[in-house]
């Protein structure tokens, strides 16, 4: 079993559509929706963890993009430019998810993506603009 | 036997390689088993570093004349106005400065554009006289073409700053970061045990004339900073617990680099600067050694609500605390979060240390001191229209 988590953009024409559904009762998948955006008659977004045999999240990735949905694993729809992060410390004030802390041995920043809700409160935080998030 | 050493002493020592060099970080661990005499006795000088957003911060520039010339009355810097109130073509940025329809671009990114060796596009205006012609001008200069660019920061260093919470409901948004509502957050901007002022806290061996690490080249402490202030409440053994004394210091930015030097945007504040400073601490006496021996749990600031007007103080913490990464304010527990950089601060102390090894940096007699028992001025409202 792992756990994964997956932002997923929906076109226009897919709001009528289960696919949440789906994932659980066709694949066995326990979904925990942490956000959801949704833009009627233009575009919906949301972000899900999804818990689960590797193979049957892999399924259910498939059918969800075979459904012309966008759905990119958060690693990637997160980008941190850690080059030039200079370690001061603000993003992890706003960071109540715990995604972003310091390590308190070396004092530099850490982000473990894998707790991040996509809340965006580090995107302004930054007093260097570092974070790019691509979730709509 | 009593331990007296003298800045002669020191040097003669740090030129011919025989040394002690420890960071703040490194003496507060030797401590645990050290007397202050054995430290005397065998430590020379001890590093200590700060890496934080100073808005107080900002650059001299000579332009260099233009041929008609002009007396700049107008000056801008890829739009950020810089002060026009010195001779024809002086100048000086502030880093906070910026222009109201750029807010996130102001006096601190021009800096560091500079020193970036980037382009950077100068605008000016003048009225025009017999010797000025010129009117207006619009070129483009870079860290090659003018002349002087020193760093002149009016309040750097500050000994010791508070912790700033929120205990309202809404976010706050401060030069102290994005503070959460109800008391789920507590910054701090102060690098604790490494930071300069909190190693020596009565100025026995910082003053005017102090050689220092400065954005990462050799600068000076010119005279105490804005705001010097030696009469706030101590701790039994004599550090502030509040924010306190400053320095001033000034450098050539043309040395510096952005790696100990960088430009900053706090979220509906402005902008700002972090400048590394590094101050090398001549280990004189036991006394001195017992001062910089001191470490995270015996140094304690305030906590103050940035939430509420006149932000009233809630408590007082350490900081071996603030690290933990949990305080208790009024009996909740509350996470911390630094706004300075600790890692730059250690990278910066470990870096002047390897400078005094070297031979290449010579600790310097202040050559005043600076004085004693100041206080503040409050603004004086005189007006009755006031907001």
């Amino acid at each position: 079993m792992i756990k994964k988590r997956y932002v997923l953009n929906f076109p226009t024409q897919s709001g009528d559509k289960a696919f949440t559904y789906h994932l659980v009762k066709d694949y066995d998948i326990r979904i925990n929706i942490l956000k959801a955006e949704v833009y009627p008659g233009k575009k919906g977004s949301l972000l899900l963890e999804l818990h689960g045999k590797k193979e049957n999240i892999e399924k259910g990735v498939e059918y969800l993009q075979n459904h012309n949905i966008k759905c990119e694993s958060l690693d990637k729809a997160i980008q941190l430019d850690a080059e030039n992060c200079i370690d001061c410390g603000n993003c992890t004030a706003v960071c109540f998810a715990g995604s972003l802390t310091m390590n308190k041995e070396t004092w530099k920043l850490e982000f473990d993506k894998d707790k991040c809700v996509v809340c965006e409160l580090c995107i302004p935080a930054c007093p260097l603009n570092l974070f790019k998030i691509d979730f709509r | 036997m009593t331990i007296k050493k003298s800045y002669e002493e020191i040097n003669r020592k740090l030129k011919a390689g025989k040394a002690v060099i420890l960071t703040a970080e490194e003496v507060s661990k030797m401590a645990l088993e050290a007397t202050p005499e054995e430290i005397a006795e065998k430590v020379d000088v001890v590093t200590t570093a700060t890496f934080g957003a100073m808005c107080s911060s900002g650059a001299i520039i000579n332009f260099g004349h233009a041929n008609p010339p002009i007396r700049m009355e107008k000056i801008r810097l890829n739009g950020v106005p810089c002060y026009e109130g010195l001779a024809a073509v002086d100048s000086y940025i502030g880093a906070a400065a910026c222009n109201p329809d750029n807010p996130k671009y102001g006096g601190a990114h021009v800096i560091q554009d500079l020193i970036d060796g980037k382009d950077v596009t100068l605008e000016a205006w003048a009225k025009g006289t017999d010797c000025y012609p010129r009117k207006h001008i619009k070129t483009t200069i870079n860290i090659n073409t003018i002349n002087e660019l020193t760093m002149f920061n009016p309040r750097n260093a500050y000994q010791n700053y508070n912790v700033a919470v929120n205990t309202t409901k809404k976010m706050v948004h401060t030069y102290m970061g994005t503070l959460l509502p109800n008391l789920r957050i507590a910054t701090y901007s102060t690098s604790g045990e490494l930071s300069p002022l909190l190693n020596d806290p009565e100025f026995r061996t910082i003053g005017l004339g102090t050689r220092i690490f400065l954005g990462g080249t050799q600068g000076f402490v010119v005279w105490p900073g804005t705001q010097f202030h030696t009469t706030r409440p101590k701790n039994e053994l004599g550090i502030p617990v509040t924010n306190a004394a400053t320095l001033a210091v000034m450098g050539n930015l043309k040395e510096m680099s952005s790696e100990y030097l960088h430009a900053a945007y706090f979220d509906k504040y402005g902008v700002s600067l972090f400048v590394g400073i590094g101050i090398p601490i001549p280990i004189l006496d036991a006394d001195m050694a017992k001062r910089v021996s001191v470490n995270n749990s015996q140094i304690e600031t305030s906590v103050l609500d940035y939430g509420t007007v006149g932000a009233p103080k809630l408590g007082q913490v350490n900081y071996a605390e603030l690290q933990s990464g949990t305080i208790t304010v009024k009996g909740k527990k509350v996470r911390t979060a630094p706004v300075s950089s600790i890692a730059k601060a250690r990278k910066i102390a470990g870096e002047l240390k390897e400078w005094l090894q070297k031979g290449d940096f010579e600790i310097s007699k202040p050559v005043q001191m600076f004085p004693k028992e100041t206080s503040l001025n409050s603004l004086k409202e005189t007006e009755a229209d006031n907001d």
